[in-house]
């Protein structure tokens, strides 16, 4: 089959590493006339019609490749036209700082910054909570939004993740969870979505997250 | 509501094929670890550790698509452990569809590995494996030292002090074994596994001992685990992994079911 035809989903490597199990899920999800492409060419992106930004690692490396290799004006295009989703320490990188590496400035599409839990974390009734936040955590919806459609309130998701994000502007963020304290596990704003956890580790909910992602119009 | 505690299988694979030793003598056939870790999957497992413990290095390779063949079907975290050396080791478990890799004897004989891979690859996905056995006396204060070679030689570590230099060096994640429990059926070593777990800031994942879903819920509830790691109670179907999730959810314990 000619790949014309078809509804393209680039997966930006930006040298991170591993995209093995975001593009397995992807596939996994995706219907004849999609197909998934890890890539970091700017060209592949900027023909894709979807594009998911995945992150691994500590943000300085992560915005540090993606500077190198000229991503950023390519992501910064993709974000302003078509339907993107950012996971894990994707949505990390598109808020205004990080805490992370003794202080990151990010890409700031989404005003806020990305804090350390710390290594007393405690709970409210004062029980020590492990730092990293690894596991699965219960995500509560606080907007409707395509991307939680056959999702429900509530269900859980995997983490792994040792910053949080406190948004600026509540009226963008899309999902909270409790670890010691709420916060912000998804934001949204016209096209593009973001996320703290890897649906992509998920099980079933995690799948259901990227196939409506594979499906979206890009319309909140 | 939060963080919920998880149930980890773990398939401890031979030659290509799931097995459990009790005690590393009576070796019993499991199945195919992709079968196994399918049907894990579907049970509502929270993640799947994939050890391999065949003797010769020559069976890496086998190891690499059997990691790609779980991944490609399995979508829940996945750590692959055994023979883990080199952050060449660790790079071709992740590109093959490792989450996360654990590092036992390397870390003993070379701790500054554990900080080169942690730097490399992200503290999230280095698990560093920690067999223990009891070695203070009746009526002494409790003391745990690392035993390497399946529990056969002492090392002088003390196991709690060596759990919070492993952090220290970046580990995301300590998998204690109890040796002198491994296999027995008797329950976790929860003396252990709450030093360690009140010593560190990073989650503590019990192993050795499984017999019945209440050691489950006591290594949670007195042992402080963040996870709990079984094998034979879930491959010979003595338990389903569900069963095991209402049981520890009954004793108060946060699940996802």
């Amino acid at each position: 089959m000619s790949t014309e035809n078809k509804s393209i989903v680039a997966v930006i490597d930006y040298g991170m590493g591993n995209l093995h199990s975001v593009a397995k899920s992807l596939e996994h999800v995706a219907d004849a006339n999609t197909e998934i492409v890890v890539t970091s060419d700017p060209k592949v992106i900027d023909a894709a019609d979807r594009v998911l930004l995945p992150g691994v690692g500590a943000i300085r490396d992560c915005i540090g490749e993606m500077r190198k290799q000229g991503l950023i004006p390519t992501i910064q295009k993709a974000m302003a036209e078509k339907p993107f989703l950012a996971i894990c320490v994707g949505i990390q990188s598109l808020m205004a700082h990080s805490e992370e590496n003794g202080g990151v400035d990010c890409l700031n599409h989404f005003q806020g910054n990305a804090y350390y839990f710390g290594n007393d974390h405690r709970d409210v009734d004062g029980t020590q909570l492990k730092v990293p936040h690894m596991g699965w955590n219960q995500v509560k919806h606080t907007m409707d939004h395509p991307l939680w459609q056959g999702i429900e309130d509530g269900a859980r998701f995997y983490f792994v993740h040792s910053f949080y994000i406190l948004a600026e502007n509540q009226s963008e963020v899309a999902g909270t969870c409790n670890y010691g304290h709420d916060f912000c596990v998804a934001l949204a704003r016209d096209n593009v979505f973001a996320v703290q956890f890897h649906p992509e580790k998920s099980h079933k909910d995690g799948l259901q997250l990227y196939k409506n992602f594979i499906h979206w119009d890009g319309k909140p | 509501m939060g963080l919920a505690k998880r149930i980890i299988p773990c398939l401890d694979v031979d030659n290509g094929r799931v097995v459990k030793g009790v005690q590393f003598v009576d070796i019993r056939d499991a199945g195919d670890p992709v079968e196994v870790a399918k049907r894990y999957n579907e049970q509502g497992a929270d993640e799947i550790t994939f050890l391999d413990i065949t003797a010769s290095s020559d069976d890496r390779e086998t190891t690499v698509h059997m990691v790609e063949a779980i991944a490609a079907e399995v979508f829940i975290p996945l750590t692959v452990g055994g023979g883990i050396r080199t952050c060449e080791d660790i790079r071709r478990m992740l590109n093959a569809g490792a989450d996360k890799v654990s590092i036992n004897t390397a870390a003993i004989f070379n701790p500054e590995f554990v900080r080169e891979a942690a730097e490399r690859f992200g503290s999230q996905c280095i698990v560093v494996a920690i067999d223990a056995k009891k070695v203070s006396a009746e009526g002494e204060p409790d003391k745990w030292e690392i035993f390497t070679h399946g529990g056969r030689k002492p090392t002088g570590i003390d196991a709690v002090e060596w759990s919070k230099k492993m952090v220290e060096l970046g580990a995301g994640e300590i998998l204690l074994t109890s040796m002198d429990r491994d296999g027995t059926k008797n329950g976790f070593d929860l003396g252990v596994t709450r030093a360690i777990s009140e010593a560190v800031h990073v989650p503590v994942i019990a192993s050795g001992g499984v017999g019945n879903l209440q050691h489950l819920v006591d290594g949670v509830i007195e042992g402080k685990a963040d996870a709990v790691l079984a094998a034979s109670i879930f491959h010979f179907a003595e338990y389903s992994i569900q069963e095991a999730k209402e049981t520890m959810q009954a004793a108060g314990i946060e699940m996802r079911l």
